[in-house]
């Protein structure tokens, strides 16, 4: 069996969008769906994982990579259907919205 | 605007007890001195989740061995878990892992017959001696040095892999398992995997 080069140890999640009210939105926040997890049950394993957000830049850093990561975290579940709100150590950019995000496996708790 | 000593006449004056001014000393240090707090701040030994236990395999989350299989040997005073490939089956060597980023399977191996006394903090700490940076190095960047292996590292290695061998060797389908890396694929869901 041919050995595989990097294993994937990250969930991948859709960006939603930001906390919002009908006309006001609080872009600290976003929402983010785990793929594979529909329900509010599934979400109690996602509280307090890594999200990675991930950009491509064009200057390399020493180690010669070009991408660029924004941090953030799984804060809370939002609504019934295994959305979950999500803090970033910097806010999303907007033209994210149905981008992708990566949910890390840690902090484990299992 | 009433003056200070009237204000205070005013406020003493219904008062019953007679409340006397705090006594200064002549002398006091020139520094401030530091008051003793009654209460002293008592650190708890790190806590490590129930399911993590010497013997558990435990699968790595991130760093370079990120996927691998790995047996841990013990808990460690700071909080983090030693841990072995064993090398010869994945290529992990006796190394210190912190346990947030670690998944803790259900598979258990007995490791009590591994000699682990000697292995505490200070054997995984960094070397303290390679730290003069002259003006070669200064010169040469910020560039990953190649790590150096020491020999008393090797033996070690040598010496509890050969005990974890015979047990892993013993159990079927170990080895295989502790060579396999762990992937997420399609339709995986982590939150209702048993791990």
């Amino acid at each position: 069996m041919p050995e595989k080069r990097s294993p994937r140890l990250h969930v991948d999640g859709a960006i939603l969008g930001f906390k919002r009210a009908l006309r006001t939105q609080n872009n600290k926040i976003s929402l983010i769906k785990i793929k594979g997890c529909d329900s509010k049950d599934g979400v109690d394993f996602y509280l307090g994982k890594k999200v990675a957000f991930i950009t491509k830049g064009t200057v390399a850093d020493k180690y010669g990579n070009k991408f660029r990561v924004n941090w953030g975290k799984v804060c809370r579940a939002h609504g019934a259907n295994g959305a979950v709100r999500c803090k970033f150590s910097r806010p999303l950019p907007p033209q994210a919205i149905g981008g992708k995000v990566r949910i890390m496996l840690y902090p484990s708790r299992v | 605007r009433i003056h200070q000593h009237c204000k205070n006449e005013f406020l003493t004056m219904g008062k019953a007890t007679k409340t006397e001014a705090p006594k200064h000393p002549r002398f006091y240090p020139a520094e401030d001195v530091k008051v003793e707090t009654k209460f002293k701040v008592r650190q708890n030994p790190p806590k490590i989740r129930a399911s993590i236990t010497p013997g558990t395999v435990l699968i790595l989350l991130a760093g370079r061995f990120r996927g691998k299989r790995v047996i841990c040997l013990k808990a460690l005073e700071s909080g983090l878990l030693m841990v072995s490939g064993p090398y010869q089956i994945n290529g992990v060597p006796l190394r210190r892992v912190n346990p947030a980023f670690v998944i803790a399977t259900s598979t258990k191996v007995d490791v009590s017959k591994v000699k682990l006394s000697k292995y505490d903090d200070t054997y995984f700490g960094r070397d303290k001696t390679t730290k003069k940076e002259g003006e070669e190095e200064f010169f040469m960047g910020d560039a990953p040095k190649p790590a150096v292996v020491s020999d008393q590292r090797k033996a070690d290695q040598k010496e509890v892999d050969t005990a974890l061998m015979k047990v892993v060797s013993s159990t079927e389908m170990l080895e295989g398992y502790l060579a396999a890396l762990f992937t997420l694929t399609n339709h995986d869901k982590p939150h209702l995997m048993k791990f």
